[in-house]
């Protein structure tokens, strides 16, 4: 049902659209916001409805880094690695994320909660280093606060 | 609807009455900065408050774009009529709330900043930034915006805009600095029904937000700009194509373009002379290549972002194969003012060969990070000591790094070259969007290099071998000298392949890719050596080439042990500790928790 109720809204934006010719990450924008990820089967339908061909879209998924076919956490971290927060240690945080939730970059934790992510620079530069959970931002962190950050995200889900 | 030129007078005389008043300085004026990194530390709140405090005492609170001051957030400026600025820095909600309401009530004044920006900036492309709320197009107009869309409109003709554009001297500031003027021309000289102006938003350097801040700031200007381009060139549609990393800048513009085309200063029949434009947004999707203007191009036209063989340029044959004209956003916000002020004010400012200003996004190691605006030709030496407060615990300056990943480290003996696109180029870097990242001591310039390569390497697009396979072939020779394998041989390698790479790549990327390996390795040839042959990281920054080692200073109090991760510190209570390097893993954390009066652990 789930799955029906998606492909239902990402018909009503293609559908929408005034022109088709060149939609293609517009659509896949929507799609990857609807499903979460897109994978080969979310692929495959967008390239029926648009009317390209399948390898096109697969080659336009893999190309652009904020595509991704690789379904993500529930609280997706993004750790910035723009060169303001390089210099001032990303590296670290990104290591101490990975070490305390088990990950590696671009997975998802065992339960399923988190993924770790480091993300090309959010030119926020005056709060380097910085990080992002589910969009919201984290400046001026260090390795200290990471279990701190952690914590924070899953009380929140506690209380919900 | 505003459809002439003395409308658009009236509609300004009237919002300078009303809701617009504050930015004539009629009335004292609280700003809260409320850009993405304003927002992110905590301006929201802090906004509220203020907004609810002011209530009845005739004073207005706007929320606005990017003061400059990124250091600081979240900042509250405060303008009392006659009165210098003074600033709030980094108060929660209810400190804010207190300091500025003792502040306008005229009482103790110690707890605000003066302002710190100095007198060296010049602020041409930021001159809306910090001053109005970018949410409102009645802002805008209050302080002239859309005027110099109706003196082109009006009084300066197709041909008259190109020609001033020419005379300005104005040259693209996302990076290569070609003539903005020339280009209009070329894209006004095409032939062809159809053709496109572009704004390209795709602030893809790490360390650079110059465009995310004037788009979060001002809006309006840059759309206003792209319909001048349009008018001049000759085309009836604009894209903004911008960074999908950029959710607020992309909100802000939605908005600006739903109420310019409100009042009519976007649609059919601008201000009642027969040109049309409409304007549409296009999200990028994280891919640095498609900056690069042909990529940007495909990836328009939904497409893999590679770049295009040139000629023909898209002036000539761009998006969907019509004559294109694509800009940066910092260009574009230059424009109004130079139609305004004139060809000739524009080039009093700055040097010779390059007229204006340029915007530079200043980070890093750095105590005053932010966002300056300063005439072309300013010394490297003014931006960090004297615009960016210098570096912060008394750490001593190693490098800057101008024009991201395609441009150089810079050394402290080229700090007091005057800044602009030859200078820059003359020593290896590039100006680049303008990001400026300042490095100390504590950084090590190979690994930096290997940074920059991580990032390009990543980002090749994979059409043309030098850079797809050279970037590669670079990174690794990189990962080898700081992992601590490599060999003198391997630094003439680096060089050859770096030059090989630049002088046969397809596009901007890879000829510019082996910059910061080029300039690192001429720069700082000994920190190289000293990992090659001595196998060490002057910086301690290389993990294979440092060890954690305790002295006889130990006093054996355990501290250190029990934070190891990894239990490789053992020792007898009140003894002499020391570390299994076998098991070590470097993460630093004893270091820090040694007593400072002990100071036992060392790097080696």
């Amino acid at each position: 049902m789930e799955n029906e109720k998606a492909y239902a809204l990402l018909d009503e934006f293609i559908d929408g659209l005034q022109v088709k010719q060149g939609a293609l990450i517009s659509v896949l924008h929507k799609a990857q916001e609807i499903f979460g990820y897109l994978p080969q089967e979310v692929q495959d339908y967008v390239a029926e409805k648009l009317g390209v061909a399948a390898s096109k879209v697969y080659g336009v998924v893999t190309f652009y880094s904020f595509f991704t076919m690789q379904k993500k956490g529930k609280f997706r971290v993004n750790v910035c690695m723009g060169t303001a927060c390089f210099v001032k240690g990303a590296e670290n945080i990104l290591e101490e994320f990975n070490r305390q939730l088990g990950t590696e970059t671009g997975e998802v934790s065992q339960d399923g909660l988190f993924s770790v992510d480091a993300l090309r620079c959010i030119g926020a530069c005056g709060l380097a280093p910085m990080i992002t959970v589910n969009g919201k931002y984290y400046g001026r962190i260090s390795k200290a606060d990471v279990a701190g950050i952690i914590e924070e995200v899953k009380g929140a889900t506690a209380n919900d | 609807m505003i459809s002439s030129g003395a409308e658009l007078n009236a509609y300004k005389n009237k919002v300078l009455a009303g809701g617009s008043k504050y930015v004539s300085g009629e009335c004292d004026v609280v700003y809260v900065g409320m850009a993405t990194c304003g927002i992110a530390a905590g301006a929201e709140a802090v906004f509220d408050a203020l907004n609810a405090e002011v209530q009845g005492r005739g004073v207005v609170v706007v929320p606005t774009g990017c003061i400059g001051m990124c250091y600081a957030e979240p900042l509250v400026e405060i303008k009392k009529q006659g009165k210098p600025s003074v600033f709030v820095s980094g108060a929660d909600a209810e400190t804010a709330r207190k300091v500025v309401a003792e502040y306008l009530d005229g009482g103790d004044s110690s707890a605000v900043l003066p302002d710190t920006r100095g007198d060296k900036q010049t602020r041409i492309a930021l001159r809306n930034c910090g001053v109005i709320d970018p949410t409102k197009i009645d802002d805008y107009i209050a302080v002239g915006g859309y005027e110099a869309l109706a003196k082109v409109l009006t009084e300066m003709g197709r041909e008259g805009v190109i020609s001033e554009m020419k005379k300005s001297g104005l040259r693209g500031r996302g990076g290569a600095g070609f003539s903005t003027g020339l280009k209009w021309e070329f894209g006004a000289k095409s032939e062809g029904a159809k053709k496109y102006i572009i704004c390209n938003a795709d602030e893809g350097d790490p360390g650079a937000f110059m465009d995310r801040s004037i788009l979060e700031g001002d809006p309006h200007s840059v759309l206003e700009a792209m319909a001048i381009a349009a008018f001049a060139v000759g085309a009836d549609e604009g894209i903004f194509y911008i960074r999908a990393e950029y959710p607020l800048a992309v909100k802000r513009l939605e908005t600006a373009i739903a109420q310019a085309t409100e009042l009519g200063l976007l649609g059919d029949n601008i201000m009642g002379t027969g040109f049309d434009f409409k304007l549409s947004i296009s999200l990028g999707a994280g891919a640095f290549v498609c900056g690069e203007e042909t990529a940007l191009l495909n990836s328009l036209e939904g497409k893999r972002g590679e770049p295009r063989l040139r000629p023909p340029f898209p002036a000539q044959k761009g998006l969907w194969d019509k004559p294109t004209v694509n800009n940066n956003v910092e260009t574009y916000a230059n424009i109004p003012a130079i139609i305004l002020r004139g060809a000739d004010w524009f080039r009093s400012v700055g040097t010779e060969k390059c007229p204006g200003t340029k915007v530079f996004a200043l980070a890093g190691k750095i105590n005053n990070v932010g966002l300056v605006e300063v005439p072309m030709g300013t010394t490297l030496r003014e931006i960090v000591y004297e615009i960016g407060g210098g570096l912060p615990d008394g750490k001593a300056f190693k490098a800057i790094q101008t024009g991201g990943p395609s441009g150089g480290c810079i050394p402290a003996q080229h700090l007091d070259m005057g800044v602009d696109y030859e200078s820059l180029g003359s020593i290896g870097s590039m100006m680049g969007s303008g990001g400026m990242i300042v490095m100390d001591e504590d950084d090590c310039m190979v690994n930096i290099a290997k940074f920059y390569l991580d990032f390009t390497m990543e980002e090749s697009c994979g059409k043309c071998t030098p850079c797809r396979i050279g970037n590669t072939r670079l990174h690794e020779i990189l990962e080898k000298i700081t992992d601590g394998n490599g060999t003198e041989d391997d630094l003439t390698q680096l060089k050859d392949l770096a030059q090989t790479i630049k002088s046969t790549s397809l596009c901007g990327l890879g000829n510019s890719a082996p910059n910061p390996v080029l300039s690192t390795l001429h720069f700082f040839a000994d920190e190289y050596l000293a990992h090659v042959n001595e196998k060490k990281c002057p910086s301690h920054t290389c993990k294979n080439l440092i060890r954690y080692i305790i002295t006889e200073k130990c006093i054996g109090c355990g501290i250190c042990a029990k934070v190891c991760p990894v239990n490789c510190i053992s020792g007898e209570p009140k003894k002499l500790h020391s570390i299994d390097q076998s098991r070590c893993i470097k993460c630093g954390e004893c270091l820090p928790k040694c007593p400072s009066k002990v100071g036992a652990i060392v790097i080696e």
